[in-house]
């Protein structure tokens, strides 16, 4: 088993009496992209600042790269970049400028700066900006901004709150291919409250409400998950459910109108054969058999409620 | 550190502030200083006569830097309340906590920063009286204490401004807050100087301290006063940051 790059065991944060995480833990390992998911005020922005020690967990343990943020702070931060939700700007400041100073706050060496500082530029596609201030750019571009003091000293882990929120359609298209192209060199912690934007970026989803963990998986068991066990049916005729209801695996039919059914079955026991065989068997006139699919919010509505219902 | 203190100025001077601060500051003690010469001259030819009369430096360049002192007083808070204050309104605080530095050098780097301008400020006000030197013979050792003490005294401004911006989200009310306190450890003496001999008050005034260096006595015990307030001050602040990790 390889070593996880950043480890965080049973993290715990209270302000107050209220609990705003609740003994959450999980990994991140090599070139991962983790997206962490939930409504808004579930506790996703305080895990971030935690994990990029800008704030202190009152319980748990955070290892990143081998080091305790804890007790080294110094060491584990230079393996974090860190976008917290308002991008950090100084907006007198020219991009190149910012970043330049951004470099020499994560300690480059003095040769290396230059190179840093080009390659960060040119990777956030700001080549073009370079020179004009900050506080002049759009808000994408202040983004673009914002992600590339992230990646400037070659973190191990880039973490990512909440990167396209306030953008306009394109700007998102844009910044969610900069984070993917990031994430061929880094391994990367998103959080967003935008589902497609999980399914599109990341390796492993983890969701997250009320500070507790619901969920943690990868995508493709979200995806499963996704899985539906019902069928939409439709005919040429007017039928009768009762007619399908022996089929074996079946369990219950939702009659829509005469013409249109959905149909429950087991999740083991797909009765799709069955039921086509039967429908040309008996010349029904089938029009439409689609298997039903979830969105990606059903199953997060899911399983935020399963434990709404379970508390 | 360094790379703080020196982002901190380059900062201060792409926002006009600093400039009409400067420009201001040096308008004002210019005229100051005219008017030190002036008087200086009318009463010259009464009391050259009279043997161990003040001269130059007691009339002019000592004057002088006590004018400064008032005026960097009134206008310190407003350079000080943005150090930590205005960081933390546009969230820019956390670029700075999530690099790989202490609290220690961050606070560190922003003091010397804001203190590198009031000692430019300082040096620049510091160049007129010395200007005299071409013409006449100034007491360079009594120039040099008043002026260690004037740099005493604005690193002790600065430190206070520092902690009380770290304070706030606001940078008026850190400005406000500064403002009083320092003109409270000024005129807290006033009430001092009706005793005779020690008095608690009139020991805390920041200014009464600053006195006797312009006379050019420097006294172990003021210089350890201004480097208690002083380092008092910057680890309050590196305190207070420290704990809004944990709050």
């Amino acid at each position: 088993m390889k070593e996880p790059l950043l480890q965080a065991s049973e993290l715990s944060r209270y302000f107050g009496t209220e609990v705003a995480v609740n003994n959450v833990s999980f990994t991140i390992h090599k070139g991962e992209v983790l997206g962490f998911l939930g409504p808004n005020g579930a506790g996703k922005s305080t895990t971030m600042r935690m994990l990029s020690g800008n704030l202190a967990p009152d319980n748990g343990q955070i290892i990143i790269n081998g080091v305790d943020l804890l007790d080294h702070p110094k060491q584990a931060k230079a393996h974090i970049g860190y976008l917290p939700e308002t991008p950090p700007l100084y907006k007198e400041l020219t991009v190149a400028e910012f970043l330049q100073f951004c470099a020499r706050l994560n300690a480059i060496d003095k040769q290396h700066q230059k190179a840093a500082i080009d390659s960060a530029i040119e990777r956030c596609g700001l080549t073009n900006v370079s020179n004009r201030l900050i506080g002049n750019l759009s808000k994408g571009f202040q983004q673009r901004v914002g992600i590339a003091q992230a990646i400037i000293h070659s973190p191990a882990v880039v973490i990512l709150d909440e990167p396209t929120s306030g953008l306009d359609p394109i700007q998102i298209r844009e910044i969610r291919q900069l984070i993917r192209d990031i994430a061929n060199e880094h391994s990367v912690i998103l959080s967003t409250h935008i589902l497609p934007e999980v399914q599109m970026l990341c390796d492993r989803v983890q969701i997250i409400s009320h500070g507790q963990l619901m969920f943690n998986d990868s995508i493709d068991a979200l995806s499963q998950k996704m899985q539906a066990s019902s069928l939409l049916l439709a005919f040429e005729q007017p039928m009768l459910a009762e007619k399908m209801r022996h089929i074996p695996g079946i369990e219950n039919i939702d009659t829509l109108s005469d013409y249109r059914f959905r149909v429950h079955y087991h999740p083991d026991t797909n009765p799709t054969q069955s039921l086509l065989q039967l429908a040309v068997n008996n010349a029904w006139q089938l029009s439409m058999l689609m298997p039903e699919q979830h969105s990606l919010e059903d199953v997060f509505m899911k399983i935020i409620q399963n434990e709404d219902t379970d508390a | 550190m360094l790379n703080i203190a020196r982002n901190e100025l380059h900062r201060l001077f792409l926002s006009p502030l600093a400039w009409v601060i400067l420009a201001m500051t040096q308008l004002l003690l210019a005229y100051l200083f005219l008017t030190h010469i002036d008087y200086f001259n009318s009463v010259q030819s009464q009391i050259s006569a009279i043997p161990g009369a003040p001269g130059v430096t007691e009339m002019i360049a000592i004057p002088l830097l006590n004018n400064a002192a008032i005026i960097i007083l009134l206008i310190s808070p407003l350079l000080t309340m943005r150090i930590i204050a205005e960081e933390r309104r546009n969230e820019t605080l956390s670029l700075l906590s999530s690099a790989p530095m202490s609290i220690r050098q961050i606070v560190l780097g922003k003091y010397f920063g804001t203190l590198s301008f009031f000692m430019l400020l300082a040096l620049l006000t510091l160049l007129m009286p010395v200007s005299l030197h071409v013409g006449s013979t100034l007491d360079l050792f009594q120039l040099g204490a008043a002026m260690l003490g004037l740099t005493l005294l604005i690193a002790s401004f600065t430190a206070i401004g520092l902690y009380i911006s770290s304070l706030t989200k606001q940078p008026a009310i850190a400005a406000v807050s500064t403002f009083a306190i320092l003109f409270f450890l000024w005129i807290i003496d006033w009430a001092g100087n009706s005793n005779e001999g020690f008095s608690v008050l009139s020991w805390l005034s920041l200014l009464n301290h600053f006195q006797p260096m312009t006379q050019g006595l420097v006294n172990t015990q003021d210089v350890s006063f201004y480097l208690t307030v002083i380092v008092t001050f910057i680890l309050l602040t590196i305190r207070r940051l420290d704990r809004e990790r944990l709050d």
